[in-house]
């Protein structure tokens, strides 16, 4: 009888590159309490936010995700014919019907990628940066583009003084490909060698949805509603475990870290959460400072910031954790490109 | 063993200083969180979870928000400890 083969990939996968995309609207804590009953100084102490940038009226989540991912990809120093898988981790897609990631592919010129939409909240992109580590590694495509892009402002309640001063839009992206035994990059490793510069490590998540009811959108014609006590103790609990499984299951020890970079949701979580894992060395990413929490694309865009600042260098260590809506929540050690 | 109301507030004042950076000599227990020692909803959220390691007494967040004074809590991890 005829076996159906296997195909091998890479033995492990990096991400050669990152890219972000901001919108160009600044609005300001100040802009925000003239038509909400707010002020910068609440702002500031409950959420650490003191602007964020929201997109265009006629911008779309697409158009944002273009353009991240073109910088993504030109780092990268591939071309899109190089690219054979799209991932799009957002939860506020235009449309659900067709997909962001074929649009985006076919914007860029990549033709005929494998191309689909994660939706994991604000965790999405470290869901989707697991699912492009393992298609390299399982063979079914050697570089992928994994972008997290969100347009909240559209579905935020610009009355509802709790959400509205938090949710923005933006978009991160990378370019994740081979690192290991397979690789034609340069510091390939040899066959079944897995010690060898993985870039990616083992994803640590999970969800739990006896909380589904602390952050939802309840309908098409509603906006996001979040109780934000709950979701804070549950943040500021339960998370850290998480990371530290994370970097466990890597084999790097929290004090070997030279950059956190937990999803941007509240300036307190994300010094909580620092606070928790014990990882004096690193920078902590506080992107949310002016960019407000862009769920899926925080955490890349927050990357992309930093390594255009020069805060961080290639092959540093960083932890990654996305959380939010589910709630899902996911940890990855990676590799600084 | 039911710890005391001074072992409580001692502990109590112990975490306060650590979340909210309230000298412990502050923490008297006729203080109210929000408007005497400028403590928020998120602080409190901390507190509360720092008093579960504590003193092994969960307060959730629909208890919580009853919980004005540091006598409040005093008296709610009081009850709680004593019937668990």
């Amino acid at each position: 009888m005829t076996k159906v083969r296997l195909q091998h990939g890479a033995s492990a996968a990096r991400v050669l590159a990152f890219g972000g995309y901001q919108p160009s609207n600044v609005v300001t804590n100040d802009d925000l309490a003239a038509t909400v009953d707010t002020t910068d100084e609440w702002i500031r102490s409950r959420v650490g936010i003191a602007s964020r940038r929201l997109a265009g009226q006629d911008e779309t989540v697409a158009d944002m995700a273009v353009i991240a991912a073109g910088k993504a990809l030109a780092g990268s120093g591939l071309s899109p014919a190089d690219i054979d898988l799209v991932i799009v981790a957002t939860c506020t897609p235009e449309v659900m019907i067709p997909n962001t990631a074929a649009i985006v592919a076919r914007r860029l010129g990549i033709a005929a990628p494998g191309a689909y939409d994660l939706n994991a909240a604000c965790a999405g992109f470290c869901y989707a940066l697991a699912a492009a580590s393992d298609a390299v590694r399982a063979g079914s495509a050697r570089h992928v583009l994994v972008i997290g892009a969100e347009k909240l402002s559209q579905w935020v309640d610009w009355t509802d003084r709790a959400t509205c001063i938090i949710f923005a839009d933006g978009a991160g992206a990378a370019v994740v490909g081979p690192a290991g035994a397979g690789s034609a990059e340069p510091g390939a490793g040899a066959a079944g060698d897995d010690e060898v510069a993985p870039g990616i490590g083992p994803v640590a998540w999970g969800s739990d949805g006896n909380m589904a009811d602390k952050i939802y959108i309840s309908d098409r014609n509603s906006f996001i509603v979040q109780e934000g006590q709950a979701v804070f103790r549950w943040a500021t609990t339960a998370l850290h475990p998480v990371a530290l499984q994370a970097c466990a299951d890597a084999g790097v020890d929290p004090t070997e870290l030279a950059v956190f970079v937990p999803h941007q949701a509240n300036l307190r979580i994300i010094e909580a959460l620092a606070r928790k894992i014990g990882a004096p060395q690193a920078k902590v990413a506080d992107d949310i400072v002016t960019a407000g929490n862009t769920s899926s694309a925080s955490i890349p865009l927050a990357l992309s910031r930093m390594i255009e600042r020069g805060e961080i260098s290639s092959g540093d260590k960083a932890l990654l954790i996305g959380f939010g809506a589910g709630v899902c929540y996911a940890a990855q050690v990676i590799t600084v490109p | 063993m039911a710890m005391t109301q001074e072992e409580i507030l001692a502990g109590l004042a112990e975490i306060i200083d650590e979340i909210a950076g309230v000298p412990a000599d502050e923490v008297t227990p006729d203080k109210t969180f929000v408007d005497d020692l400028d403590i928020d909803s998120l602080s409190m959220v901390e507190i509360a979870v720092a008093a579960q390691d504590k003193f092994g007494v969960e307060i959730p967040d629909d208890q919580l928000k009853d919980l004005k004074t540091v006598q409040d809590v005093i008296d709610y991890v009081g009850r709680s400890s004593v019937s668990a």
